[in-house]
C-alpha cells in the first residue's frame, strides 16, 4: 500500500506545455491489443462505434503514455460503453455529466491523459451546459462527441442534432427544434480545438487525433457516427464514393480549402462561400489558417454544410493556444505559497482575534 | 458626573437597522469585543435574503443578537434586554420579541413622518406612550455623528454612514467592553481609505464618549468574564469552523482538498472560505452549476483527492445524482448541506432541520449513506473531520448537515492543536489484489469495513473501470444477474450499518439518575434544548438529554437509550423526520415538537414542553 504522494497534487509551475507534457510516458513498447480490455464489446453489429473504437486503439499506443495514467470518462449513450472497453482506468458515469467529472479529475491531476466519451444526446442535450463550461475553461480533456443524430440507446428518438422534420418514435409528424451544429456550439463557446472527422475514415481520424492530443487544453472532436440501426446511412453522402470527394472540404492548416470539384472563397462581405473550382483562380482559394485568433473564419467554415451534406468540411477548424485550466490553477496554488508559505495548521486556527483563559 | 456601574450576569443586545446600516458588522464588532473581554457568548444574525430590500421598510430589516454572560451560555438567548433600533422598522420588526422592562435604543433621527408611514406607524411611538412598557432611550444617532465629524472632509452621506458606529462605540460603554482591538480593526478595513477609517474611529469614540456624559444613560453595565476551561479561544461561526473543518482534514488525512460548488446562500462562505487558502494544497472550483460541483469533486476522488461539495437547500436535490453515483461506485466524498427554509427555494436566509429524510433517502435505489449533523457552530470543526473520517475510511459519500442557524452563529472555540486532531489518512491500492497476484479486484472488500479498495489512476497494474451500472461483486465488471444485485444492494448496505461498531454509544446527561423523560434531538437544537433542560432542572424537573450527532447509523445503543424511558420527546425545526424514523426503526412512541418558523427554538419554550411531558407523567 502507498502512501499519497506529492504528484497527485500537481502543483506544477507556468508556462505553456505540450498537450500531454505532463503524463509520464512508458519506456516499452506499446501494441493496439494492450488498450483492449476483457470486456466484450456490446454494441449493434455495423454500429460505427466499433471502427471508433478500433481507431482509438490502434492510435494510442503511439502516444507512448503509461496505460495507468489514461482515463477514459463518459456519461450514458450508447458511445458512452466505450470506457469498458479500453484497458485504462475508466469512469462510466451520469447522463450528460462526463465533462463536468472529467474537469474535477483533469484540474486536480495534470498527470492524466483524460478523454471524454460522449454522443450527441450526452453531449449536447442533458449535458450541454457542462460541455459550454468545459471548453471555455479549456479543461485539459480530449473530448470525443459521437454524433450519429439520434437517440440509440433509448431506441429512436430523435436528438439535439437531428435534423428539422425528423420522423422518430416520439416525433411521428416529425420533429420541430432547429438542431445544433456542435462545431459552431463549440467554437461560441470560446473552444481552443474543434475538429470533425468521420468514423470510417481511421487515417483521418487519426491524424485528428494526433493533433487533438498535441493540443493542451480542450479538445473537442466531433466524429460522425453511423447508427445502423436507428438512423441508418444518416452520413452516407460523406462515404460514397461517388460524391465524397467532390462534398468533402478537407481542412488542413496551411492549405487550400477545397475539394475535387469544389473550393472556397471569401465573399465580398467577408464570409465564405463554395464555388465550383473552374470558376476560381487558385490564388482565390481560401487557405486554412486552424491558429487565427479571431474564431469567425472558424466560425463561417463550421457553418458550410447548411443546408447539409452540400459541401461538409472536415478536419481542425481551429486549434490555437490558451494556457489550460489545471495550469492556471497549479499556478494559483503556487503563487499562495510562494507569497506566504506552504499551509500551517496550527497558523490557521490561532489566526486572527485570540484570547488565553487560564 | 459618576454613574452607576450594575453587575449582571448575562445580558442579550439585538442590533437591528436597515440591511444597509451595517448591522451584521457591527454585532460582529461587538461580540469580537465580548469575546477578548473573554464572556461566553453565543450570536444569531438574522438578515433578508434580499440583498439591498427598499430602505425602511420590514423587509429591508437585519439584525444581530448577542447573547453574553459570566458562565457558560448555550444558545443567542430567548429575548433581548437591549434592542438597538437604527429605525421606525427596525423598531417595529423585533418589538413583539422584546420583553417588559427592556431597554430600547432608538435611533431618533430616523423616526421621521415618510419612515414611519412606510411601516404603517400613524403616531411616532417615541412621542406617545405606546412603549411605556420599555425603557426607551431616544438617541439622535444620525445627527449625533454627523456632529462628530463635522472636522473631516467628507460628504453628509458618508458622515451619515458612520452612526453603526457611534451605535457601537455607545453600546460598548454601556458594557463597558475594550475598544482597542475595533480601533484596530477599522484602521485596517479601511487601511485604503484612511480618512474613511478615522471619520469611522471618531464616530465609535464620540459613541462611548456620549455614553460617559449624556444623562440619558445613568446606569452603565458590567458582564465578568466566564471561568471557560484553560485554553487559548476565539470566537468562530459555523461555516469558518466547517471550512477549517474540512482543512484540519486534508491535512489529517494527507490528501489534497477539491471543493466543487456552487453559490448558494447560506452555504456560499465555505467556498469564501477555502478558495483563501490555496497554500494549503486546496482546489476551489466554482462551477457552472451544483450538479457540476459534486460531479467535479466525485472527479477529483476518483483521482485521489479529498473531494467536497457545498450547498444548502434545492442544491443538494440538484446533487442527488451525483451522489447515488458515488454511493455505487463507492468513492469517498463529503457533501455539506447548510440546511435552510424550504421546500424549492423556501426562505433562503433561515433556518430549519428538514433535509434528514433527503439525506437519508433522496436518491432513486437502495442508496445508504452515513450521516453527521454538527450540534453548535464550534462543532462544525470536528464534524467535518469526522465526515471525512468516516467517507475516507468507508470509501463513501457523507452528509453533512449543518443548518443556517450554525452557518452564521458564532461561539468562542477553544481552538484545538493540530497534532491533536485524530490522524485520518488511509492508503490507496498500490498491487493486485486477485488471487492469482496479476488481477486486480476493485469491488473486492476489507473483511472488517466492507470497503472496497481506492485504486487511483496512475497505478499501474490496477486499470479498471467503474460506473453507474450495477457490479459483479469483486471484479467490478457490468452485471445483470439478479443474485448479484441482492448481493450488492445488501452489501452495500451492510457496510453503511456496520459504522455503528465505529462511532461512540450515545450519551445520556442525566445528573440525578432518575428521569423518567429523556428529551432527545440532533444538530443544531443542541443548545436551545440543552438551556431548556437546564431550566427545567433548576426548577426541579428531572429530565434526561441525548444528542445525536450520526444520523445514520444510529449509535449501536440508541434503541436501548430510548426504551429506557417512559416518555421519549424529540424538538425538531420539521414536522417531525428524526421521529418518523425513530418510531420505525425501534418502536417507540417518541411525542413531536415541531415548529418550522425559520428561527431556532427558543430555550423558555421548549423548558415548557418538557416539563409538560414530565406532567403529563
Ligand atoms: S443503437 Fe445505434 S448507436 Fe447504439 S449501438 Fe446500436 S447501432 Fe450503435
Amino acid at each position: 500500500m502507498s502512501e499519497h504522494n506529492g504528484d497527485v497534487n500537481g502543483n506544477g509551475g507556468g508556462g505553456a506545455r505540450g498537450g500531454l507534457s505532463l503524463v509520464p510516458k512508458t519506456g516499452v513498447k506499446q501494441a493496439m491489443k494492450d488498450f483492449k480490455s476483457d470486456q466484450e464489446v456490446r454494441w449493434c453489429p455495423g454500429c460505427g462505434d466499433y471502427a471508433i473504437l478500433a481507431a482509438v486503439q490502434s492510435f494510442v499506443p503511439e502516444l507512448g503514455l503509461r496505460r495507468e495514467n489514461m482515463v477514459f470518462v463518459s456519461g450514458i449513450g450508447c458511445s458512452s460503453r466505450f470506457p469498458y472497453y479500453m484497458n485504462t482506468y475508466g469512469f462510466h458515469s451520469i447522463h450528460g455529466r462526463a465533462p463536468a467529472i472529467a474537469t474535477g479529475l483533469a484540474a486536480s491531476r495534470p498527470d492524466l491523459s483524460v478523454w471524454v466519451i460522449t454522443g450527441d444526446g450526452d453531449a449536447l442535450s442533458i449535458g450541454g451546459n457542462h460541455l459550454i463550461h468545459a471548453l471555455r475553461r479549456n479543461v485539459n480533456l480530449n473530448i470525443l462527441l459521437f454524433n450519429n443524430r439520434i437517440y440509440g440507446l433509448t431506441k429512436g428518438q430523435y436528438s439535439p442534432t437531428s435534423e428539422v422534420g425528423k420522423i422518430t418514435k416520439s416525433t411521428p409528424m416529425g420533429s420541430l427544434d432547429r438542431p445544433f451544429n456542435p462545431i459552431s456550439l463549440a467554437l461560441g463557446a470560446e473552444a481552443t480545438f474543434v475538429a470533425r472527422t468521420v468514423d470510417s475514415d481511421r487515417r483521418h481520424l487519426q491524424s485528428v487525433l494526433r493533433q487533438a492530443t498535441e493540443h493542451r487544453g480542450a479538445s473537442l472532436v466531433e466524429i460522425y457516427q453511423n447508427c445502423n440501426i436507428f438512423n441508418d446511412g444518416a452520413f452516407d453522402a460523406l462515404k460514397d464514393p461517388e460524391q465524397r470527394d467532390d462534398i468533402t472540404l478537407r481542412l488542413e492548416h496551411g492549405r487550400p480549402i477545397a475539394s475535387a470539384s469544389k473550393a472556397a472563397r471569401r465573399t465580398a462581405d467577408g464570409g465564405i462561400e463554395v464555388v465550383p473550382r473552374s470558376e476560381v483562380s487558385e490564388e482565390e482559394i481560401l487557405v486554412h489558417d486552424a491558429h487565427r485568433a479571431d474564431p469567425s473564419t472558424a466560425f463561417a467554415l463550421s457553418r458550410l454544410d447548411e443546408p447539409a451534406f452540400e459541401h461538409v468540411p472536415i478536419g481542425v477548424f481551429r486549434s490555437v493556444e490558451r494556457p489550460s485550466y489545471d495550469e492556471l490553477m497549479a499556478d494559483q496554488l503556487a503563487e499562495a505559497v510562494d507569497r506566504a508559505g506552504s499551509g500551517d495548521l496550527d497558523g490557521l486556527l490561532m489566526a486572527g482575534d485570540t484570547w488565553r483563559i487560564g | 458626573m459618576t454613574k452607576q456601574v450594575q453587575r449582571l450576569d448575562r445580558v442579550i443586545i439585538r442590533f437591528a437597522g436597515d440591511s444597509g446600516d451595517g448591522m451584521q458588522l457591527t454585532g460582529d464588532r461587538f461580540t469580537a469585543g465580548t469575546a477578548e473581554f473573554g464572556n461566553d457568548l453565543s450570536t444569531l444574525p438574522n438578515f433578508p435574503a434580499e440583498i439591498r430590500a427598499p430602505a425602511g421598510t420590514l423587509p429591508g430589516v437585519s439584525s444581530f443578537q448577542l447573547h453574553f454572560a459570566d458562565h457558560d451560555i448555550l444558545t443567542p438567548g430567548d429575548a433581548p434586554n437591549v434592542l438597538v433600533a437604527m429605525n421606525p422598522a427596525a423598531l417595529k420588526a423585533n418589538l413583539g420579541d422584546l420583553p417588559r422592562g427592556a431597554d430600547v435604543i432608538a435611533n431618533v433621527d430616523e423616526f421621521t413622518r415618510r419612515n414611519l408611514q412606510k411601516v404603517g406607524y400613524e403616531a411616532n411611538p417615541l412621542e406617545d406612550d405606546s412603549l411605556a412598557e420599555w425603557r426607551v432611550h431616544a438617541v439622535p444617532l444620525t445627527s449625533l455623528t454627523v456632529r462628530a465629524l463635522e472636522g473631516f472632509a467628507l460628504s453628509k452621506k458618508d458622515a451619515e454612514r458612520c452612526k453603526n458606529m457611534f451605535a457601537l462605540g455607545l453600546l460598548s460603554w454601556l458594557y463597558h467592553r475594550p475598544t482597542e482591538a475595533t480601533i484596530r480593526f477599522l484602521e485596517s478595513k479601511f487601511a485604503k481609505s484612511p480618512d474613511i477609517a478615522k471619520a469611522n474611529i471618531a464616530a465609535f469614540q464620540a459613541g462611548w464618549n456620549y455614553g460617559e456624559t449624556t444623562e440619558s444613560f445613568s446606569v452603565s453595565y458590567e458582564v465578568k468574564p466566564a471561568r471557560l476551561a484553560p485554553g487559548v479561544y476565539r470566537n468562530i461561526s459555523g461555516n469558518q469552523a466547517l471550512a477549517y473543518g474540512l482543512i484540519a482534514a486534508s491535512v489529517r488525512s494527507r490528501l489534497p482538498l477539491f471543493l466543487g460548488s456552487y453559490p448558494i446562500t447560506p452555504a456560499s462562505d465555505i467556498l469564501h472560505e477555502l478558495s483563501r487558502h490555496k497554500r494549503f494544497g486546496i482546489r476551489t472550483f466554482q462551477a457552472e452549476d451544483e450538479i457540476a460541483g459534486v460531479g467535479a469533486a466525485l472527479g477529483a476522488a476518483f483521482g485521489g483527492a479529498l473531494g467536497v461539495t457545498t450547498t444548502s437547500g434545492p442544491g443538494v436535490a440538484l446533487k442527488a445524482e451525483t451522489v447515488g453515483l458515488a454511493v455505487t461506485t463507492e468513492l469517498p466524498l463529503i457533501v455539506v448541506d447548510v440546511q435552510r427554509a424550504g421546500p424549492s427555494t423556501g426562505m433562503p436566509t433561515k433556518t430549519e432541520q428538514t433535509d434528514l429524510l433527503m439525506a437519508m433517502y433522496g436518491r432513486n435505489g437502495e442508496s445508504p449513506l452515513p450521516i453527521v449533523a454538527p450540534s453548535t457552530p464550534s462543532d462544525c470543526f470536528d464534524a467535518a473531520i469526522e465526515a471525512a473520517r468516516i467517507a475516507v475510511k468507508y470509501r463513501t459519500p457523507v452528509m453533512l448537515l449543518s443548518d443556517g442557524y450554525l452557518a452564521n452563529g458564532s461561539e468562542p472555540w477553544k481552538v484545538p492543536s493540530a497534532a491533536d486532531l485524530p490522524d485520518i489518512s488511509t492508503a490507496f491500492a498500490d498491487t493486485p489484489n486477485g488471487d492469482d497476484g496479476t488481477t486486480f479486484l476493485p469491488f473486492s472488500r476489507d473483511p472488517v469495513t466492507l470497503a472496497r479498495p481506492w485504486a487511483i489512476p496512475g497505478t499501474a497494474g490496477l486499470e479498471h473501470r467503474i460506473g453507474g451500472i450495477e457490479k459483479a461483486d469483486g471484479t467490478g465488471n457490468i452485471s445483470y444477474d439478479p443474485g448479484n444485485h441482492d448481493r450488492m444492494v445488501r452489501l452495500r448496505q451492510a457496510k453503511i450499518d456496520g459504522i455503528a461498531r465505529d462511532i461512540p454509544p450515545l450519551e445520556v446527561d442525566d445528573p440525578d439518575g432518575g428521569a423518567r423523560v429523556l428529551v432527545i434531538g440532533w444538530g443544531s437544537t443542541y443548545g436551545p434544548i440543552a438551556a431548556a433542560v437546564r431550566r427545567v432542572r433548576r426548577a426541579g424537573g428531572r429530565v434526561a438529554q441525548a444528542h445525536l450527532r450520526h444520523l445514520n447509523p444510529l449509535p449501536a445503543n440508541t434503541g436501548e437509550v430510548l426504551r429506557s424511558y417512559d416518555r421519549v420527546l424529540l424538538p425538531e425545526i420539521n414536522l417531525g423526520q428524526l421521529a418518523l424514523l425513530l418510531r420505525a426503526r425501534f418502536l417507540v412512541d417518541v411525542i413531536g415538537h415541531n415548529r418550522v418558523r425559520g428561527l431556532p427554538f427558543k430555550a423558555e419554550e421548549l423548558a415548557a414542553v418538557i416539563q409538560d411531558v414530565i406532567d403529563s407523567e
